[in-house]
């Protein structure tokens, strides 16, 4: 026993170090690219073409974040990142508070008020989870024409909440599966319908699944690009778009400083929510794409 | 009148029928316990009473009323879960209430309603706390508070002492038997326990792959248990079975008790004259099924007075378990190990050799094959 | 009163139900209603309707004369979608093993009770949380041999370094590789991490007991267990890769020439900017079947296991 407490003492702290040394070092690596962009977006332009990525900025400038945020030019117009994050929110908001709604009380329904076909109903709409978007684009976009929704703010709603339900109705069902049955059959007796249970029996508890959901449709719809770029008029693009272009746009001098900056401005929202619920985030991502 | 009548009920999951033509009255004030093994329908049952579940034919009445397509909040009715089924994000107080609240009872006559149960059942100084913060005794009794404050006019448990500690489980088994003598209301109780069925039930029903096989009083399930089933399923430890043939011997009968191992009979154990029966008669000859409880054992020299009774045999104790109260001794009966119920006095360790006496004027015979009783 | 007891027939009870009895049987259907309309329309309508444009000769403008399965047989002939379909499998190969290669580890040095483990996870799964526009932005800045790592490593002494994969059309390819492992490798970890997690610790315990060594330990316990957890995050990863579409635009916009396209910028590209609506289409649809391809066997293993579990 003594020999392999020593044993344990002499290798294991080599191996220990060694462990630690890797993990630090993968860590630097993950951090490096984010690093160069806040660095970067705070240097004046002449620090950058001196060169060294990691080199600290001679002067600290947040000229470069003002102009990403209200004058850098974006293709033909150079109002900056501020309309199109605005845009973003406009979409965001709308379809996460709607896509969770609903995918609340279909999960509610298919655990709790199970029917014939209920499982049925469940495969269709958990399909929308795997269907590659480039399948819809176009007849989608034909429909927002029809609808008289494209390019509009209200089309990017709609779009993402029709492909936002198959996830949150798979995160609430999974959810409220855990949920006893009984306390749902105690609600009946005690005399509560479909809609009391959900109000005042369910929703109280669902907390952490809202929190998940939320959580997992902001940074879905904040970070989308494709149906942005195909769908959104010139007034309506969301950040991501916007960055596309502002990065792309060839014209006058490069600044890389202003892409940094707007890159950082796109990142933040997600970032934030990230670090400030990164519990529920990775619930959401695990929840979302493990178990079906 | 009948609180709850029950009739021809059966319900169907795909091909399998959980219940079968069930028929069944329950008096007001009756406290029917539902006992049987899982997977036996006794919590279908229920939840049809409740209206959880829709029978596939049948009819079920409260009172006057036919329920049977009613949903659950159209009956009268309040049920304890085996789960408790607590709403997690109300205190105690909303949780007693919400019932009351569903029902577009009064504010004032609510509250009055969750202090009259909450000092019946020792709760009020638990009335806002979270159910989160209860231990499961006092969820237990919230759960029944809950019930209660309804005032439904039945009242249904599904085995609700089942996730407490033992101690606990008696406790509360005396305390459910208290309130229903003293509130005098109508109870469904399921369980799978036996000793709870005997000690609260005014009634039992035995029941075992979707039917009711016996319906009676304890005393009538315990003693005079229609078939091998309910024989074996009521009582603790079980009781023991036999292979005998009846044989005619001196003026009655007489039940050889087969030595399995060696072949022949292992002993001859006389019928009571007083329990000959016609049918008896009939089936000289043939192999039954003796069924003798532990208690039907007595230890010989336990019996001075009685000592002509009975038929004396000579076994060896393989197994004796004291349990403080009496003891429970197992051995070797032909060919097969019976359990004893000995007095708590007795000293037989095991391997001795022990005197018993088996009482035959409490013990039962049925048919080998139908497993039905036939004396 | 033996009448009284007999059955009554049961086909007439059903209408005794209760108005509420009533409203309670069809309130689920019809609130569960609009979504299943809205995926019948939105999702398989959709599927079809590309699958009927795909068998036209749509260019700038939908439009439904059929010219049969000639869509794709243009689809194959034509040397860019080769392109994109050879690059998809580059791409999605060293992406899939990258990932699980990296995600694995770092979740095998995780578990071994390291402190800090929280903001070690943190870091390594951050890239998650951020678009894969902004992704694609920041690794274009870094890959940049101007002024990116190539310009640094110079700088620091090595003038001979090069690293300007990003402009070398051979090359190109492997440098969405390395910003995508960047992005999902740390997720990867997750899911293995939690993997590990669910194994018991009494397993360890009694491996350790009987002699074995960690290594052993790890190779012959830990990971046969884990190969449900491979076998989902596959399954996402190729999901991913199938769908990449982002990150392309971002960071080489399928550049240089059309060296780095894949199968979604390619159906963007010939359905939005070249008015090839029905060779689009046709790609689009073989792209679903790649995801059916992957879908279809993971969904029958599933459905299995839970049968047999």
């Amino acid at each position: 026993m003594a020999n392999m407490v020593r044993r344990h003492t002499t290798s294991a702290r080599l191996w220990r170090t060694g462990l630690y040394t890797l993990l630090i070092v993968a860590a630097l690596v993950y951090l490096l690219p984010l690093v160069v962009m806040l660095l970067t977006s705070l240097k004046p332009l002449d620090d950058i073409r001196a060169g060294g990525l990691l080199s600290l900025p001679s002067t600290i400038s947040f000229e470069a974040w003002s102009k990403a945020w209200g004058s850098a030019c974006t293709g033909m117009r150079c109002n900056g990142m501020s309309g199109y994050f605005l845009n973003s929110i406009a979409i965001v908001v709308p379809a996460v508070a709607i896509s969770s709604f609903v995918g609340a009380l279909n999960g509610y329904v298919l655990t709790k008020w199970r029917f014939r076909g209920a499982n049925l109903c469940f495969a269709l709409l958990l399909f929308g989870c795997f269907v590659p978007f480039q399948v819809v684009l176009m007849p989608m976009a034909r429909t927002l024409g029809w609808l008289g929704l494209a390019s509009s703010t209200s089309g990017l709603v709609l779009v993402h909440v029709v492909y936002g339900i198959a996830f949150t109705t798979l995160f609430f069902r999974n959810y409220y599966v855990s949920i006893p049955d009984e306390m749902i059959a105690a609600a009946k007796l005690d005399g509560a319908g479909f809609w009391r249970i959900f109000w005042r029996i369910l929703l109280p508890v669902s907390g952490p699944i809202i929190t998940v959901t939320v959580i997992w449709q902001f940074t879905q719809i904040w970070n989308d690009f494709l149906f942005g770029v195909s769908f959104a008029g010139f007034d309506s693009q969301p950040v991501t778009v916007a960055l596309n272009n502002m990065v792309n746009t060839s014209t006058g001098v490069k600044e890389y400083n202003v892409d940094m900056a707007a890159a950082m401005i796109a990142a933040l929202p997600t970032l934030v929510v990230y670090v400030l619920a990164g519990k529920y985030f990775v619930r959401g991502l695990t929840a979302g794409s493990v178990k079906g | 009148m009948s609180a709850l009548n029950i009739r021809h009920v059966n319900k169907t999951f795909g091909s399998t029928q959980v219940l079968k033509d069930i028929s069944l009255a329950i008096d007001s004030g009756e406290f029917l316990i539902l006992v049987g093994p899982s997977g036996c329908g006794k919590s279908t049952l229920m939840n049809t009473i409740a209206g959880l579940e829709p029978v596939t034919s049948g009819e079920i009445r409260i009172g006057d009323d036919d329920v049977t397509w009613h949903t659950p909040s159209e009956r009268d009715i309040a049920m304890v879960f085996q789960s408790y089924a607590l709403y997690p994000s109300m205190n105690v107080r909303q949780n007693i209430s919400f019932g009351l609240e569903m029902r577009k009872m009064p504010k004032a006559q609510r509250e009055e309603a969750v202090s009259r149960v909450a000092e019946l059942l020792k709760i009020t100084p638990l009335l806002d706390r979270k159910p989160s913060q209860l231990s499961g005794g006092q969820r237990q009794r919230v759960a029944m508070g809950r019930a209660l404050a309804r005032e439904p006019q039945i009242y249904l448990f599904d085995e609700p002492l089942s996730n407490l500690d033992a101690k606990l489980r008696v406790e509360m088994r005396t305390e459910i038997k208290k309130l229903h003598q003293r509130l005098g209301t109508t109870i469904v109780y399921v369980t799978h326990d036996q000793i709870e069925a005997m000690t609260l039930a005014d009634r039992i029903a035995v029941m075992r792959d979707g039917e009711i096989l016996q319906l009676g009083t304890p005393h009538e399930v315990y003693n005079d248990p229609v078939d091998m089933f309910v024989a074996g399923f009521m009582g603790s430890p079980s009781m023991n079975f036999l292979p005998v043939t009846l044989v005619s011997h001196a003026s009655g009968y007489a039940l050889q008790v087969h030595d399995e191992e060696q072949g022949g009979t292992a002993l001859t154990l006389p019928w009571p004259v007083e329990r000959d029966t016609q049918e008896l008669s009939a089936r000289v000859g043939e192999r039954l099924i003796l069924g003798l409880r532990p208690e039907h054992f007595l230890e010989d020299d336990a019996i001075q007075e009685a000592s002509g009774e009975g038929a004396r045999l000579e076994v060896t104790a393989t197994v004796v378990e004291p349990t403080g109260a009496d003891t429970l001794l197992q051995a070797w009966l032909g060919g097969s190990e019976v359990t004893t119920r000995l007095g708590p006095k007795s000293r037989v360790v095991a391997g001795d050799r022990v005197v018993l006496r088996a009482d035959l004027s409490r013990a039962v015979l049925f048919d080998e094959k139908t497993q039905r009783r036939l004396a | 009163m033996p009448s009284n007891v007999s059955a009554p027939a049961s086909g007439e009870r059903r209408h005794r139900r209760s108005l509420a009895g009533h409203i309670e049987r069809v309130l689920p259907r019809l609130v569960i209603a609009p979504s299943l309309g809205v995926a019948l329309f939105f999702v398989y309508g959709y599927m079809l309707w590309t699958f009927l444009l795909s068998l036209t000769n749509s260019r700038m403008l939908p439009q439904y004369d059929f010219v049969g399965f000639a869509q794709y047989a243009r689809l194959f002939a034509n040397e860019r979608w080769h392109v994109a379909a050879t690059n998809l499998v580059v791409f999605g190969g060293l992406f899939i093993v990258s990932c699980l290669v990296i995600g694995l580890l770092l979740a095998i040095f995780l578990d071994q009770r390291i402190r800090q483990e929280g903001t070690l996870r943190t870091i390594y799964l951050y890239p998650m949380a951020l678009s894969l526009i902004v992704t694609g932005v920041v690794w274009r800045w870094l890959l940049n041999p101007g002024l990116g790592i190539q310009a640094m490593v110079r700088g620091w002494g090595f003038e001979d370094f090069t690293f300007n994969w990003l402009v070398d059309s051979d090359m190109a390819i492997y440098t969405l590789v390395i910003a995508a492992v960047w992005q999902a490798s740390g997720f990867v970890m997750a899911l293995f991490l939690a993997g590990l997690r669910s194994i018991d610790d009494s397993l360890f315990q009694a491996a350790a007991l009987d002699g074995a060594s960690l290594p052993r330990i790890y190779t012959r316990i830990v990971l046969p267990s884990l190969r449900p957890v491979v076998f989902s995050a596959v399954m996402i990863l190729a999901h991913i890769a199938i769908k990449s579409f982002d990150l392309v635009m971002a960071l080489t916009g399928g550049g240089p020439g059309y060296a780095t396209d894949l199968p979604a910028t390619f159906m963007y590209a010939h359905t939005f900017t070249r008015g090839q609506i029905g060779l689009g289409s046709a790609s689009a649809i073989m792209m679903l079947c790649g995801v059916l391809a992957i879908l279809v066997p993971y969904l029958y293993s599933e459905l299995r296991g839970q049968r047999h579990g």
